[in-house]
């Protein structure tokens, strides 16, 4: 989805109801209904971004602790280029990672997008970098290099779904005030 | 009027550490955009950054499709036994067509200059030329077009430095401030054993460890040494050697020996670099994301042209993305920075 | 390629000594030291210079007098007006022997026989070739250097006729910069130091948070704590065809220094025996030899019996 589409978005009432997402999200869904969309978002970025593992070199395959830490979940994302995954667990869980990153759902969110800057937020303090750090950086610097939006092309990848899933994300965009 | 006033207009030069950063530089404004390739020949040689042959290629079509030239960084040191690999960036550059090399080696710019005679070459800041003495020297041993000054001279300086040199002048005016002279400094490999000038590598991130308490006190270390300790909610910097905190004799507690963490931020000298006769203004970052390069690249290319029209420059405040969220005009207002 | 002779070379004093202890350092060096090359000079600040200005002459005429070549040093970081014109006064000397230390000084001394000092930076065949060509005869390479690489640019510097030098002893140079951390650390700036450098013969240390010794400052230098010791590698150095060793000068006995590398250049002593004599002069610090094998700088291994 380009900028001039997300702008052409009208609100709905299924909108509205998106821009409680954050909400959505905090509640206790089992993590095994939005695993699904994990693996789904992982495998869409492995194959039409294959660029990704080229600039990852070494670390593709390294495991990477996501820790929104506004929300009651973590994901493990191995951007391994035949087998990627992306996996959420409850935050007790403590899954194994080789480096991790934490924020709030919404700075990670835009740090991925390409509309805030990581190493601003790791000056503010509102990014934690732990474990491997020249992972993280790499990893960093791959996602920067997506063309346009990383987020609009996996709901690009919807397919079917993909208006309901674009409007998600505005939804989520336009409750960050952006 | 601004040409009344005696202002040039200046190339605005910008950083682009991948293909889409270097978009994003075009599209914001820039008349010039550097950037490396993804091996030791540059000195931002980190993980996941810089250009394959083919990106270069297609980001060179992108900008100059755009009216915007693309500079490649050749900056580094090769050691002896491995110029082979700087020989190929260069001459890479040259059948690619990019509009300036930038070196700093010796050896390098006299490898250009010898097989390439069209390729317009520019000093880079890690050659540490810093008096025209030696700006001259660089200037008539490899026919260097255009010099990038190190952080460390006032405006005045620059001005009068301008009249006594055969070349144009580059000079910073965002981004980080490095304390140490440039292509000088071994700390990095004094620490971690790979060389800012041989490997292009200043604190290398394999190198860096976060340790964050329950009190959310953030200690930084380079290898086996602690750079720096950040109190819960106190804004950090890089963990680089010269922007750390360290205990000495004459200091009551950790104090910064060399600089705090912060940025150089010109902007409101803009009207004295012109003035002065800088060619080039310069914006430090290549290893930042593409939502920096857009901010940046912005807010200096709407003060310039609003200089250029004779109104005054309206600056957006960049300072969320100025390390330690703090800025400096560093040694560029008057000798008392050193 | 070991057609040279061996030298052992005292590298300028970089600290900022009591003059009367500096003339009386080089005094003793003249009379006692077994070093051919003695380099002379101010190359960290251009405000220490005048400080030892009355006794320059005395201590050159001295040490030329013992029979040892007398190289001066220029500054090297220059920006300056008073800057230029300390090189400038250096370089018009148009019989003397002058080590460059920037690029200006390379400006002054091209077409005629020079030395680059360590804070030019030659890192390969191809720069030695541009200095070489301006003139330069000796070149001081950068601390940095790892064997791999100094070994791989002693054919061209052979081939060329250029005398390559590697400094073995003392506190690495690691940094340099336009601000006197001297002065920022005494809460001055560079222009109202007063010479606080003056109270610290051997540099300022500095340790990190955890008190662990790191670096040391000398102005507008920064150097590492431990100090540089490759006495267990000088045979190897002399087979690639490094003919010249250079001490730098601290506090501590140079003279004793100076006759443990020559001994073992000699093959006087074994590499066993001049290190435990290094050791009982208890510098203070650490040794290393890091850079040499291509490791972190500040590592140390210890020589091994030769």
């Amino acid at each position: 989805m380009s900028a001039s589409s997300r702008a052409r978005a009208t609100p709905t009432p299924l909108q509205s109801l998106l821009q409680n997402a954050p909400s959505l999200l905090l509640a206790p869904v089992p993590l095994a209904v939005l695993q699904p969309l994990f693996t789904r978002i992982a495998t869409h970025v492995a194959q039409s971004r294959p660029e990704l593992f080229a600039r990852l070199g070494p670390h593709a395959g390294k495991r990477f602790l996501i820790d929104p830490i506004d929300l009651p979940f973590v994901l493990v994302l191995t951007p391994d280029a035949t087998r990627p995954s992306l996996t959420a667990h409850r935050r007790h869980e403590r899954p194994i990672h080789d480096a991790g990153i934490a924020g709030t759902f919404f700075n990670l969110l835009d740090m991925i997008d390409g509309s805030l800057d990581g190493d601003a937020l790791f000056f503010s303090r509102d990014l934690r970098v732990s474990g491997d750090t020249e992972a993280v950086v790499a990893l960093r610097n791959a996602l920067d290099d997506f063309e346009g939006s990383a987020l609009d092309s996996v709901v690009g990848s919807f397919g079917l779904l993909s208006g309901p899933a674009a409007l998600a994300l505005s939804g989520l965009r336009a409750v960050r005030g952006k | 009027m601004s040409e009344a006033q005696g202002y040039q207009k200046p190339e605005l030069v910008c950083p682009a550490g991948t293909p889409a950063a270097l978009r994003a530089a075009v599209d914001a404004g820039a008349d010039a955009v550097y950037c490396g390739l993804q091996n030791a020949t540059n000195a931002r040689n980190f993980p996941g950054l810089n250009f394959t042959p083919a990106e270069l290629d297609q980001s060179l079509a992108y900008a100059h499709a755009r009216n915007a030239k693309v500079l490649l960084a050749v900056n580094t040191f090769p050691p002896a036994g491995k110029f082979e690999m700087w020989g190929e960036a260069i001459d890479r550059a040259a059948k690619l067509g990019v509009d300036a090399v930038i070196v700093a080696d010796m050896g390098v710019a006299d490898y250009a200059a010898r097989t390439h005679p069209n390729l317009r070459l520019h000093l880079s800041v890690q050659a540490g030329a810093s008096s025209p003495e030696a700006i001259r020297y660089y200037c008539e041993e490899f026919g260097i077009k255009r010099v990038v000054l190190p952080r460390m001279l006032t405006v005045a300086e620059i001005a009068e430095l301008h009249r006594q040199i055969p070349c144009e002048i580059e000079a910073f005016v965002f981004g980080n401030i490095g304390m140490m002279a440039e292509g000088r400094c071994s700390l990095t490999n004094y620490v971690t054993g790979l060389s800012t000038n041989m490997d292009g590598i200043c604190s290398p991130a394999a190198d860096v460890h976060y340790e964050e308490d329950a009190e959310r006190n953030l200690t930084t270390r380079l290898g086996e040494y602690v750079i720096d300790r950040f109190a819960c909610g106190e804004s950090a910097g890089y963990t680089t050697i010269c922007k750390g905190r360290y205990l000495c004799g004459a200091q009551t507690g950790g104090y910064y020996a060399f600089e705090e963490p912060v940025s150089l931020n010109l902007s409101a000298l803009l009207p004295d670099l012109m003035r002065a006769g800088v060619t080039a203004l310069k914006i430090e970052g290549r290893q930042r994301s593409r939502a920096y390069v857009k901010s940046v690249v912005s807010a200096f290319r709407k003060a310039v042209d609003d200089i250029m029209a004779g109104r005054d420059a309206a600056f957006a405040s960049l300072l969320a993305l100025t390390e330690g969220r703090r800025e400096t005009e560093g040694a560029f207002p008057s000798k008392r920075w050193r | 390629m070991q057609s040279q002779t061996s030298e052992i070379t005292l590298g300028p004093v970089l600290f900022n000594w009591n003059p009367e202890n500096w003339r009386d350092f080089y005094f003793r060096i003249a009379d006692e030291a077994p070093v051919e090359t003695v380099y002379l000079g101010e190359v960290i600040c251009f405000k220490r210079a005048p400080l030892f200005e009355p006794q320059f002459e005395a201590v050159a005429s001295r040490l030329k007098a013992a029979g040892k070549t007398v190289v001066f040093s220029t500054l090297a970081e220059v920006m300056s007006k008073h800057e230029r014109r300390l090189v400038e006064s250096i370089c018009a000397e148009p019989t003397a022997l002058v080590e460059a230390n920037d690029g200006s000084a390379l400006l002054q001394l091209r077409g005629r026989p020079h030395h680059a000092g360590p804070y030019i930076n030659v890192y390969n065949e191809r720069t030695l070739a541009v200095l070489a060509r301006g003139g330069t005869c000796n070149i001081c390479l950068p601390p940095e250097m790892p064997a791999a690489a100094i070994g791989a640019l002693c054919p061209e510097a052979a081939k060329l006729g250029v005398t390559l030098e590697v400094q073995v002893f003392g506190r690495l140079p690691l940094a340099l910069s336009a601000r006197c951390y001297h002065a920022r650390a005494h809460g001055r700036t560079k222009d109202s130091c007063q010479f606080i450098c003056e109270n610290d013969p051997d540099g300022m240390p500095l340790r990190t948070l955890e008190d662990k010794p790191f670096l040391t400052v000398n102005g507008v230098q920064t150097m590492s704590h431990d100090y540089l010791n490759l006495i267990g590698e000088l045979a190897d150095l002399q087979a690639m065809g490094v003919s010249r060793f250079r001490l730098s000068p601290h506090s501590c006995d140079m003279v004793e220094v100076a006759t443990i590398f020559r001994a073992v250049l000699d093959r006087g002593i074994d590499t066993a025996e001049a290190a435990a004599r290094l050791d009982a002069l208890k510098v203070g610090a650490p040794f290393s030899n890091g850079f040499y094998y291509g490791k972190a700088g500040h590592s140390w291994d210890r020589p091994r019996p030769h």
